[in-house]
């Protein structure tokens, strides 16, 4: 360091924005999504159908809404395993109530009033407990869906309202689904809170080093457990969404759904010890995981042998990053 | 005196991507004696002791046993050639017993190639006790205190029968009486023909302890030699490249109406009976020993710890502080003692580090206004003089001394009305200490009310408008004025100010 | 007085009193050959929660061993059916050092190229699984087609107690050998304990994860002969969500999730309540799909009760005498 007394002004940034986007993860994404794109288009005639292209997107919406929620939780070094026991307790308190014939409206708030609880009882654990949560939420992970296999049983709940069926089936306009337009509209809301409210910059500081953002006056329990609200919340929508995709509730529904929820955030470039992360990468991450799966399911690979490509991609932009600054060095 | 030195450095050099962390240093350490190292934060001591204890390979140089060149390839080979180091905080396992801290990597075996426990229980016992240690070798390591810990430490370079032992900034953590313990056992290893590096922010006790000494500044090596040779500003001189008088800021103002007022603050097993007031303007001494419950008082003014009893006032409101929020809210902010896990969020950039806890006033309806941040974040920094590339960079690319400029920058930018500043000169190097304490005299005199907890008695001498003494969790003195002296201080902070007229003599 | 104070203690007493409740409605419960009975069946969990105790100890953790278990099961069945000749010793040991081997390929990942594990094991788990799926051709390999000797060896008694329950028991006394008595298992503590002392003290923490890994990996093949032979029965989804339970054994048994604590007593403790639980539902006439969400509980419970016994502990800075004084 040079010991200059002159008066020397800071720049703000040293970096231009584009500079900062070229060296991006979400641009490495975004080029893997494309190639995956282009080789699908080359692989089937089918696949540049839109009709088809819409039925794809239905491999990622619903597990995008909770990867965004699950994105701010994990970018906060938190983390919710039973996301998927939530769905499945969601649909079944949904598919309870439609015993007593609530309607669509009264079907929709109880869905999401769940996942709220669940989030909140979540909530409670790790912030008012202080509890590690990985560990609480493989708990409430076996509870919730412990409930849920309680009141299910072996059976299922079917017979939803006609009306209740937009959620999942309808169109808002010509190919563009409810659910994604859901999606679409959730991806933004999470960007800008994440990236330009003082609850996301909060969100960033807790991930990095929760003492000293505790330090520095952040009410760490208390963004902590809107967290889990949220994602709670999210995964109430995604039971929403999900059975009435489906038309009923069975006891496998959203079985192993939070490994795939994990695997779209940290594909989409979050570090999974918390602290850096964007929303634009989940989205993307998301796009990525859905083209695989409809690409390998045009060329008639069974979905348990996409698995193998999920999961090699997951391992491999992480890897791949890592082994080349190896190199370099 | 051999002239062969047990362990010597020669040229060696270290470079990371951009810096020059050693630049072709010298160290020679001999039998049976303690050699200082010497330097400012920054000079390259811990890139020194990693690559002597074989973290780090050295790009250059060539570090010599008896005069033969070694090569430290890991951590194990260091070790196997006798070379030990104690750290900073004891790096220890909390849950392996004593007798296995002590062991691990070297325990005695069975015929069967497993571990001895029931030899490796006595030899850990009869070590303990040949250092004056009666500690049971069978007690889990998280049950002891700080100092028995370094105990343990100290047995573990026994037990692998070091040669060199690192010693670095031993004391730190320690109260008055287990720094004393310390120096016995410093003395029983030299006598015991140990090389001792023993690395010091502390010049009394460089010069109580040390046979030689060696300095560096900024990664090179700027001399050394035998301790009766130099005197206290010749090695100051020599650390800094100027010589640096040790004198405080003069203070002009004088304190202004009472501005805070705390009664009757209590915590169930930290302090109690806490009661004091602060003016405008004034700055407040909280002297004792590592231990007394300073930090914890502050920490609980701050609201992070929740005291069981006391309110405080500001101005005329009555405050409940319940959260940091709370305290930010009234005015109160604390710079902590432990800046890397407290005070910086090291992977976010400079500008939003210093607006967390001032988002409120950046942005609008919750909404973050980017060009706001930055005009905040350069108006406090660069009164400051923060030396950084840009308010974008990290935090954690700073160097010690500029990521304390960020976290105080951060509370001013809160326009805050009194200021706790804990031991805000441990450990940074006697320049950025002068500039820190012009700095205080300077907030002080803007009318901010200044919270100084300190270890160091020239420090509370030269800065304190008044000093108050605590003692095992309690108040046991306010000292100003003339009752202000370091006699004093120290009596009342050890518990042996009872009588009167021993003070005043 | 320690033990009395320590997890092991309340978890006994915890599994005690289950027992006791258990036996006032069903008395038969604990006789002899029914406990011994519901240890056989707890074997596989009790051998997997041993090795991922030995992970979670390092700061990693193995989402993959179910996995894991699945696709050497199937090779295993493979094997016996492709080769019926084959001695049932020697696929064995094959399918072990085929665990071993995926478990390499978790701890290099972690180790060499310095993915969390968590990533890693999630990555695995999910390929693992298609893996199966691909030799298998998605096909069931079922009981007509494997050889006796292969389906018999796990229940054949030796000394009144099946093969697989002293495969678990040879496991417990194995890995309570390794971790108390080695270098290596004290090793497993201090990396997770303090992973910067670890370094100083000459450990490689990067190898001693990935070890941690091939062991886990190497119980996990084992358990995957054991599974298919006992149920005598192969396919891509067995053991599927048993990972859940593997980690659930070891919170219950006051394995710290953040690494460095825990013991051979606590991972075998917690895998017996789960064990407890599963064997006495049907008795005591409560429907078996209230078994997740009591073990849910039990994991709830248990961690909170770890995190006060472990909190409580701070300096005290007042003397109590001076309050007096």
């Amino acid at each position: 360091m040079t010991d200059t007394s002159l008066h020397r002004r800071l720049p703000d940034r040293l970096t231009t924005r584009t500079q900062r986007l070229l060296r991006s993860w979400e641009v490495l994404l975004l080029a893997v999504a494309v190639a995956i794109f282009t080789f699908n288009a080359l692989a089937s005639p089918y696949f540049l159908n839109v009709w088809n292209l819409s039925d794809a997107t239905f491999n990622f919406t619903e597990k995008a809404m909770i990867a965004f929620a699950m994105a701010l939780l994990i970018i906060a070094g938190e983390i919710d395993l039973s996301v998927a026991a939530i769905v499945a307790l969601a649909s079944t308190a949904m598919g309870y109530a439609l015993q007593f014939g609530v309607g669509t409206p009264g079907l929709v708030a109880i869905g999401l009033g769940t996942g709220l609880a669940c989030g909140a009882f979540n909530g409670f654990l790790v912030t008012r407990l202080g509890l590690a949560s990985i560990v609480v939420t493989i708990g409430t992970m076996s509870l919730f869906r412990g409930i849920s296999s309680i009141v299910l049983g072996d059976g299922a709940f079917n017979g939803y309202p006609a009306s209740f069926a937009v959620f999942g089936q309808g169109y808002v306009w010509w190919v563009i689904t409810v659910e994604l337009a859901i999606f679409a509209v959730l991806a933004v809301v999470f960007g800008v809170l994440l990236h330009r409210t003082n609850f996301g910059r909060a969100v960033y500081a807790i991930g990095n080093n929760p003492t000293a953002a505790l330090f520095s006056g952040v009410r760490v329990d208390r963004v902590r457990f809107i967290l889990f609200l949220l994602t709670g919340l999210m995964a109430g929508l995604a039971a929403v969404c999900l059975t009435s995709r489906l038309g009923s509730t069975r006891p496998s529904i959203a079985m192993g759904m939070e490994l795939e929820v994990v695997t779209m955030v940290v594909l989409g470039g979050v570090n999974i010890l918390g602290g850096s992360g964007t929303i634009p990468g989940v989205v993307i991450a998301a796009f990525v995981m859905g083209l695989v799966t409809f690409g390998l399911g045009l060329l008639n690979v069974p979905g348990i042998v996409m698995s193998i490509f999920v999961g090699a991609l997951l391992i491999g932009v992480i890897a791949l990053p890592r082994l080349i600054g190896k190199l370099r060095a | 005196m051999t002239d062969v030195p047990v362990l010597a450095l020669r040229g060696v050099t270290k470079t990371f991507p951009g810096v020059t962390a050693l630049d072709g240093v010298h160290l020679s350490l001999f039998a049976g004696q303690v050699t200082a190292l010497i330097g400012e934060n920054g000079a390259g001591k811990s890139t020194l002791v990693k690559t002597l204890t074989g973290i780090y390979r050295p790009d250059g140089g060539s570090i010599e046993i008896d005069g033969v060149p070694v090569r430290f390839a890991t951590a194990q080979d260091a070790g196997a050639a006798g070379i030990t180091a104690i750290h900073q905080e004891t790096v220890l396992f909390d849950e392996l017993t004593v007798a296995e801290n002590i062991y691990i990597g070297h325990a005695p075996r069975t015929r069967f190639g497993l571990i001895d426990t029931a030899r490796m229980m006595r030899e850990a016992r009869s070590l303990l006790a040949s250092i004056g240690a009666t500690l049971d070798p069978a007690t889990r390591l998280r049950d002891l205190g700080i100092a028995s810990k370094h105990l343990v430490a100290i047995a573990r370079a026994l037990s692998i029968d070091a040669r060199v032992v690192i010693m670095d900034e031993p004391t730190a953590a320690l109260s008055q009486k287990e720094i004393e313990e310390l120096y016995a056992l410093v003395a029983t290893l030299k006598a015991q023909g140990k090389a001792i590096l023993f690395i010091s922010h502390k010049f009394d006790e460089i010069f109580r302890i040390a046979d030689r000494y060696t300095v560096f500044r900024d990664g090179q090596f700027v001399g050394d030699g035998l301790m009766a040779d130099v005197d206290q500003d010749q090695l100051v001189q020599m650390m800094v490249g100027r010589s640096v008088d040790r004198v405080f800021p003069p203070r002009t103002h004088s304190p202004g109406a009472e501005l805070l007022k705390v009664v009757g603050y209590c915590h169930p097993t930290e302090f109690a009976d806490i009661t004091f007031t602060l003016r405008q303007g004034e700055i407040l001494g909280f002297y004792g020993l590592i231990g007394a419950g300073r930090s914890e008082l502050m920490q609980a003014l701050f609201g992070i710890t929740k005291p069981s009893k006391g309110v405080c006032r500001i101005d005329d409101r009555i405050s409940v502080i319940r959260s940091p929020a709370d305290a930010i809210a009234a005015g109160i902010v604390y710079v902590p003692e432990d800046r890397g896990r407290q005070g910086a969020i090291t992977a976010l950039p400079i500008f939003q580090n210093v607006t967390l806890p001032s988002l409120r006033r950046t942005s609008r309806h919750g909404f973050l206004r980017m060009a706001e941040e930055f005009t905040l974040a350069r108006t406090y920094t660069e009164r400051l003089d923060l030396r950084a590339a840009s308010l974008d960079q990290d935090v954690g690319n700073l160097s010690g001394g500029n990521q304390q400029k960020v976290v105080i920058a951060k509370w001013l930018a809160t326009q805050p009305r009194v200021i706790i500043l804990d031991e805000p000169t441990k450990g940074i190097d006697i320049g950025s200490k002068a500039a820190v304490h012009a700095f205080m005299a300077e907030l002080a005199a803007a009318g901010l009310s200044v919270i100084m907890v300190s270890s160091e008695i020239p420090e509370v001498m030269g800065m304190s408008d008044r000093v108050i003494v605590m003692r095992e969790g309690r108040m046991v003195a306010e000292l100003a004025g003339a009752a202000l002296t370091p006699q004093a201080l120290v009596r009342h902070a050890a518990g042996i100010g009872a009588d009167k007229t021993k003070v005043a003599a | 007085m320690t033990f009395l104070r320590s997890r092991e203690a309340v978890l006994t007493g915890a599994l005690l009193v289950l027992l006791a409740l258990i036996a006032t409605r069903f008395p038969g419960f604990i006789a002899p050959a029914n406990l011994a009975a519901v240890f056989n069946d707890t074997a596989p969990l009790i051998i997997l929660a041993l090795g991922q105790m030995v992970v979670i100890l390092t700061r990693c953790i193995d989402l993959s061993v179910a996995a894991n278990l699945a696709l050497c099961g199937m090779v295993a069945a493979l094997l016996n059916v492709a080769f019926p000749g084959l001695p049932v010793v020697v696929i064995v040991a094959a399918v072990t050092a085929l665990g071993a081997a995926l478990g390499a390929v978790n701890g290099l990942l972690v180790w060499k190229v310095g993915i969390p594990p968590i990533v890693v094991t999630l990555g695995t788990l999910t390929i693992f699984r298609g893996v199966i799926f691909l030799i298998s051709d998605g096909a069931w390999v079922n009981a007509h087609q494997m050889t006796d000797p292969f389906k018999a060896l796990p229940r054949s008694a030796l000394l009144g107690l099946p093969v697989m329950s002293w495969c678990a028991i040879a496991v417990i006394v194995g890995t309570a050998v390794l971790v108390w008595r080695t270098a290596l298992g004290r090793s497993f503590y201090a990396v997770g304990g303090n992973p910067h002392a670890a370094v100083y003290t000459g450990i490689d923490v990067g190898r001693t994860q990935f070890t941690a890994f091939v062991l886990s990996g190497a119980l996990a093949g084992l358990t995957g002969y054991l599974w298919v032979a006992r149920y005598a029965v192969a396919y891509v989804d067995i053991a599927a969500g048993f990972e859940l339970d593997v980690i659930a054994a070891c919170v219950i048994g006051g394995i710290g999730i953040a690494g460095g604590i825990g013991s051979v007593g606590g991972a075998v403790l917690g895998a017996l309540f789960l064990g407890v639980i599963k064997n006495a539902l049907p008795v005591v006439d409560i429907s078996p799909f209230w078994q997740m969400a009591i073990s849910g509980a039990a994991i709830i419970t248990a961690v909170i009760l770890n995190s006060r016994t472990r909190r409580a502990k701070g300096r005290l800075i007042l003397r109590q005498t001076e309050g007096h004084a």
